[in-house]
């Protein structure tokens, strides 16, 4: 007979459930300026207390405080924010149009709006992003055409892809946006390769790439990690923790244990986390990842800590896993709102700006909405036939010849 | 030149020809490779053009697409073909897909070799042949030589090749035309015409079968190691077959096949891998759909047993030129 306990099995599970109040008491939000900044190109072993700091430059008057204050001008914080509130307009509005039929999924990225326009500014058009599929924001902030967007959700006539993919899995070469897929994470070694390809290249240009914190469990994020610190790779390496993987609280990918920057150190990269709904911590904590890219440095891993306000997708209703007025309690609040405050405090902004602001970005979606209906929505509208059986291979087989006749087009 | 000679003089033409060309993979760097395939090459190019790269079939796939969206032509090693399906998500759901499903925007010019088949006490590990699981995907092309001459040639052209290529090696035939018989000395390809590989630049087209020998009593469908089975069992049976050897998977030489068996009324299909829902599946299919009412006997397939790959029973699994004989007098019997 053994001395030892019987062994227990342990389960992570969320602090609360539907029809508890919201608890977010377990996260430690330190003082907006309090995580210092250090120089880009600081040595990985000096760098190991970051992953548990949290970059923070807006505080809770909306003031800009500390070393990580990226000092941008008002007119980049109002493209940022008008990136922002188009984004979230542009949620609103296709979650509405898959509600009434006119395409068969939609994914919003409510809450989220600062990760992917924070870091669309600071990358270039030559730069690639390898995104997750809750970024429209990146190609917002860089005036990606919305009809283009909204042609692809109806996968109608003038669907850049063709009608081959889901909605929202875009494409976007010119914008610097890598092909999306469903598959999640695999497109993390992707962008590693690419930037190893840009420093075998001798050319200037990186990459940066996102994953979620539950995709942090696929073996991609190892492995890109890994052949990122091998070949210091000029790649910036992006976890956006929205707390949540469809139903799973981030604590059964591994978040219970310790941060998701903190995986950085394993591997001799440096880890930053930063508050995802900060928009100048975002564009800040990018800016130094850039850098140091741009210097040789290798890659950094950053950690965006944010939640997912809205249900995972059109297909998920979240309330029948958390409680339904959560997102209400997060205690880095509004990424939109933030930034509101912030520009309002500087005094290069109102409220009535503000409203007429979003009464424009409304307008333009509804313009480009009304444009794509116009076009045709699902099953009324979709490209020609023959597209089917285009760009398997850059010139079809027999076999894809053959099969394109039988189809008769 | 042996095979792994013509595979590596492929690879120094192209290191050579094109900077955009480079190499990874385990051991493939210093060391020259486990196979000596990339041996010299490094030293020759440069570190940067041919290198060592972690114990990560996904990630050495996974970066390969992203160098190939970015415009360069990588040329990555998975050590065994047994060791690929880490890296099958990167192939079938990435690689294979990029083209349709960005609209044409990003696609991968990705080639990726690596050593296949059994015949060598490989054990379950060091053995497979998958190329059927490869065949199954839309978007991806599988290309299998069977001498130094086309390895050279095909490896050429897969690398030139805009799309992604599976380059299945059989590494049996390595140093030597292995016509399956154990009990026999093993030649080297000194003695095979095949042998003659020229130094520079030239290719062997993706998509193009050859005819390994002509024949009018029967059709065999063979690729790899498997092309001097079927030989060596027309000269031992001394049955009048016409021996087609595939090297292409996908693109398939479909013209070829059809024209051959319209000819001999009579097919049998030889592959190493297991039987059921092998590539042999898909030949016998297209052949039945397309010369049925050329046919005189059953398709005949001769396959690898369908369980995994034995270490003892080697010689009992591994097929040898008896099983293609029997099924050649079968099929002439019908």
């Amino acid at each position: 007979m053994s001395n030892w306990p019987p062994l227990r099995f342990h389960v992570p599970v969320p602090a609360v459930r539907p029809g508890d109040s919201p608890d977010f008491s377990h996260i430690v939000v330190p003082p907006a300026g309090s995580t210092r900044r250090p120089d880009v190109l600081a040595a990985e072993p000096d760098l190991r207390d970051m992953p548990y700091g949290l970059v923070r430059v807006l505080d809770d008057e909306g003031g800009a405080v500390g070393p990580w204050d990226p000092g941008l001008s008002p007119s980049e914080l109002l493209r940022g924010l008008r990136a922002m509130m188009l984004t979230r307009a542009f949620d609103s509005r296709m979650f509405q149009s898959h509600r009434q039929g006119k395409s068969s999924f939609y994914m919003t990225s409510t809450g989220e709006e600062a990760v992917g326009a924070a870091t669309s500014m600071v990358l270039g058009r030559d730069d690639m992003c390898f995104p997750t599929y809750r970024m429209v924001s990146y190609l917002m902030a860089r005036d990606y055409p919305l009809l283009d967007l909204i042609n692809q959700i109806f996968s109608n006539a003038d669907d850049p892809l063709k009608g081959r993919q889901l909605p929202i899995l875009y494409s976007a070469r010119k914008y610097g946006f890598y092909s999306l897929s469903g598959n999640v994470g695999s497109r993390f070694g992707h962008a590693v390769g690419w930037a190893m390809a840009s420093a075998y290249k001798g050319d200037h240009k990186i990459a940066i790439s996102f994953i979620g914190e539950g995709t942090t469990a696929e073996g991609d994020f190892h492995e890109a990690l890994t052949f990122a610190s091998v070949y210091r790779a000029p790649v910036i390496l992006c976890v956006t923790n929205n707390q949540w993987a469809i139903s799973s609280f981030q604590g059964i990918a591994g978040g219970n244990e310790t941060t998701f920057a903190a995986r950085a150190i394993g591997y001799g990269l440096p880890g930053l986390r930063v508050d995802g709904n900060d928009f100048l911590a975002v564009h800040a904590a990018t800016r130094w990842a850039a850098d140091r890219a741009r210097s040789n440095g290798g890659a950094t891993l950053i950690e965006f800590f944010t939640y997912r306000v809205a249900g995972h997708s059109t297909s998920d209703d979240p309330t029948r896993y958390r409680p339904a007025d959560e997102a209400a309690h997060w205690p880095l609040g509004d990424p939109v709102d933030r930034l509101k405050t912030h520009l309002i405090g500087l005094g290069d902004w109102s409220d009535a700006q503000h409203e007429e602001l979003e009464a424009a970005v409304r307008q333009a979606v509804r313009a480009a909405a009304k444009s794509g209906e116009a076009v045709g929505t699902l099953g009324q509208s979709k490209p020609d036939t023959s597209e089917i059986f285009e760009d398997v291979y850059k010139e079809a087989d027999w076999r894809i010849v053959e099969q394109r006749r039988e189809m008769g087009c | 030149m042996n095979m792994v000679r013509a595979i590596n003089s492929a690879l120094d033409v192209m290191l050579g020809r094109d900077p955009d060309v480079l190499i990874f993979g385990e051991d493939v760097g210093y060391f020259g490779g486990v196979f000596r395939v990339t041996d010299g090459l490094a030293e020759r190019h440069g570190v940067a053009r041919c290198f060592d790269a972690p114990i990560s079939e996904g990630g050495i796939v996974a970066t390969a697409i992203g160098m190939g969206a970015y415009g360069l032509r990588p040329v990555v090693e998975i050590q065994f073909a047994d060791y690929i399906l880490p890296a099958y998500d990167q192939l079938v759901s990435e690689a294979a897909r990029l083209r349709y499903r960005s609209g044409g925007e990003f696609w991968a010019p990705i080639t990726v070799r690596s050593p296949y088949g059994g015949g060598i006490f490989g054990g379950q590990t060091h053995s497979s042949s998958p190329e059927a699981i490869f065949a199954h995907v839309s978007g991806l092309k599988t290309v299998i030589p069977s001498n130094p001459y086309d390895a050279k040639g095909l490896l050429i052209a897969a690398i030139e090749d805009d799309d992604p290529v599976i380059f299945l090696e059989p590494k049996r035939i390595y140093n030597g035309p292995f016509d399956g018989r154990f009990d026999r000395p093993v030649s080297n390809w000194a003695q095979h015409p095949a042998s003659e590989v020229p130094e520079g630049y030239y290719t062997v087209p993706l998509g193009k079968a050859a005819i390994a020998r002509h024949g009018a009593a029967v059709t065999v469908l063979a690729y790899g190691t498997m092309v001097h089975v079927a030989l060596s069992a027309v000269e031992e049976s001394g049955i009048d077959a016409e021996v087609i050897d595939l090297r292409s998977i996908v693109p398939l030489d479909l013209d070829s096949i059809l024209q051959s068996v319209r000819k001999t009324r009579r097919c049998v299909i030889v592959h190493e891998a297991s039987r059921f829902a092998g590539f042999g599946a898909e030949l016998s299919a297209l052949v039945q759909e397309r010369c049925f009412y050329h046919l005189e006997a059953p398709i005949e397939r001769v396959a690898g047993w369908d369980t995994p790959y034995p270490h003892a029973f080697e010689r009992d699994y591994f097929l040898g030129p008896d099983r293609v004989v029997v099924a050649m007098q079968r099929t002439l019997k019908g």
